[in-house]
């Protein structure tokens, strides 16, 4: 039986398609993925993300809890600050991609996938440190994000944020703020998975719904709408952020995955340091690269990758491009194959299709502005 | 040709007949299930079908579906207008989204199908 978050009437009344993901009847889309992309691309898209896990880590040592439990370093972030992390296994491969926010060195909060937030709190509590406690609140908090280039101002001209609007207007890029309303603590963060500048508000359930219908009657003419899974994907897709479960999972590691960036061996002990810093050291066996579909076809996840007829690697994420309208693919490679070789092939359906390797990511979006 | 006169199979192709020929596209459901169809690829004209063999493949954004032809016979057309330009197919799938003509050997093979209200109930089965 698939969970409802709760805004699943509101999404049905929307006319939205629903379909199970990860656990969650969530909408797919709406008007259509292509202008629901367009949409959020040079306006601004609301998405419902409740599915997505929430799991706090409380005591003196909460922050040095989280550093040996990702990668990225989470003790040298300010108070009101977030980075985008992956948390591995002692072998260096990517149980999931999470984001680290830094209320406070004795408290954290981490957001992870719907299909693995119970993992995480089970890895999490699992490594048992006195004095620091693990809670999963992924029941307890939905989740709307904001996304497109009016999307600071659809949030100030919905009053959602009345009394913080300087608060809204002056967030940095991967920063945040808390309130509380009707005692319960909301909070504005300056995240996104779409590659535009963008919001993610979080809320206790009860109090999601009338931010949401704030948001979309103040936008109308701003050009809001709802923007289902398939819109989110193919956003992330162009902007080449990792998907769990295609471009990460359990046996790719994160520096196969473009994420080197998010593993800080000098910050001490973490999890999969070892097994990191050994594949660091004899370099990854596979990178991932940008490839764009010469022949008409789609490129779709699994299709191999074939260079000079041998078989390379595979597609982790392929789709038609809305933004370049274009067959395009993100494809996890061996690392031997040279950096000028620029001609492959994938397999579609047993035919064998021209790709070119080109610049990635695809597109890099205003998210600071 | 009107749609209530068509038939349909189970995969949402609809056909329509004339004499000895059948045009054939896909129903308003089926293009409305696949969202955005950015790809089609339809076998060349002359090309020889069997009843339910694949002729050709519709990609959406979200996914890939497979035509089947509904009968036996030759293909003598294809619609060149929905390769250039298939949100054709979602606009309007019943007239300017056909895909191809198929000029059939056996018109009783044209028995299994459904007519429109039958059509209709599988739908409302689904």
């Amino acid at each position: 039986m698939s969970k409802k978050t709760a805004l699943y009437n509101t999404h049905v009344n929307n006319g939205g398609r629903m379909v199970d993901f990860a656990g969650f009847l969530m909408p797919v889309s709406f008007e259509g993925i292509v202008a629901e992309h367009n949409r959020v691309r040079g306006k601004v898209g609301l998405f419902d993300v409740s599915h997505m896990g929430e799991i706090e880590i409380t005591g003196d040592r909460a922050a040095e809890f989280a550093d040996y439990v990702v990668t990225n370093n989470v003790g040298s972030l300010d108070d009101g600050q977030i980075c985008y992390t992956v948390c591995c296994n002692n072998d260096g491969y990517v149980l999931d991609d999470l984001l680290v926010y830094k209320f406070s060195p004795s408290r954290i909060l981490i957001v992870s996938n719907a299909a693995n937030y119970e993992k995480i709190f089970r890895h999490l509590s699992d490594v048992q440190w006195e004095d620091v406690e693990v809670n999963n609140l992924s029941e307890e908090t939905a989740q709307i994000a904001i996304q497109g280039p009016r999307s600071r101002r659809l949030i100030i001209e919905s009053g959602i944020c009345r009394g913080s609007e300087d608060k809204v207007k002056n967030l940095d890029y991967y920063r945040f703020f808390s309130f509380e309303k009707d005692g319960k603590e909301i909070i504005f963060s300056r995240t996104g998975y779409t590659g535009e500048s963008g919001f993610e508000i979080y809320v206790p359930p009860g109090q999601v719904k009338d931010i949401w219908n704030n948001l979309e009657n103040a936008g109308e003419k701003l050009g809001v709408a709802p923007i289902g899974l398939g819109a989110r994907d193919t956003l992330r897709f162009e902007s080449g952020f990792c998907l769990y479960g295609n471009e990460l999972g359990e046996d790719i590691s994160p520096l196969e995955a473009r994420l080197s960036w998010t593993v800080k061996f000098d910050k001490g002990d973490f999890i999969g340091r070892s097994a990191l810093a050994e594949e660091k050291e004899n370099r990854p066996a596979r990178k991932l690269i940008g490839l764009e579909l010469t022949e008409r076809g789609i490129p779709r996840t699994g299709f191999k990758v074939f260079q000079d007829g041998e078989e390379v690697g595979y597609v982790t994420s392929g789709n038609y491009s809305p933004t370049f309208r274009k067959p395009l693919a993100i494809a996890l490679i061996k690392r031997s194959v040279p950096k000028n070789i620029k001609d492959f092939k994938i397999e579609i359906r047993g035919r064998k299709l021209g790709a070119k390797r080109i610049k990635f990511p695809f597109y890099k979006g205003r998210v600071k502005d | 040709m009107e749609i209530e006169e068509c038939l349909f199979t189970k995969e949402h192709e609809w056909v329509s007949i004339d004499g000895d020929v059948v045009t054939i596209g896909i129903s308003e459901y089926a293009a409305g299930e696949l969202g955005d169809i950015v790809f089609i690829e339809l076998p060349e004209v002359g090309k020889k079908v069997k009843q339910m063999d694949p002729v050709g493949t519709i990609e959406a954004v979200k996914t890939v579906a497979e035509l089947f032809s509904p009968v036996t016979g030759e293909i003598i057309e294809i619609n060149e207008e929905v390769m250039d330009n298939p949100e054709i197919v979602n606009k309007d799938p019943y007239k300017e989204g056909w895909f191809m003509k198929i000029k059939m050997d056996n018109s009783s093979e044209l028995d299994v199908l459904f007519s429109y209200e039958e059509y209709n109930d599988f739908l409302g089965e689904e």
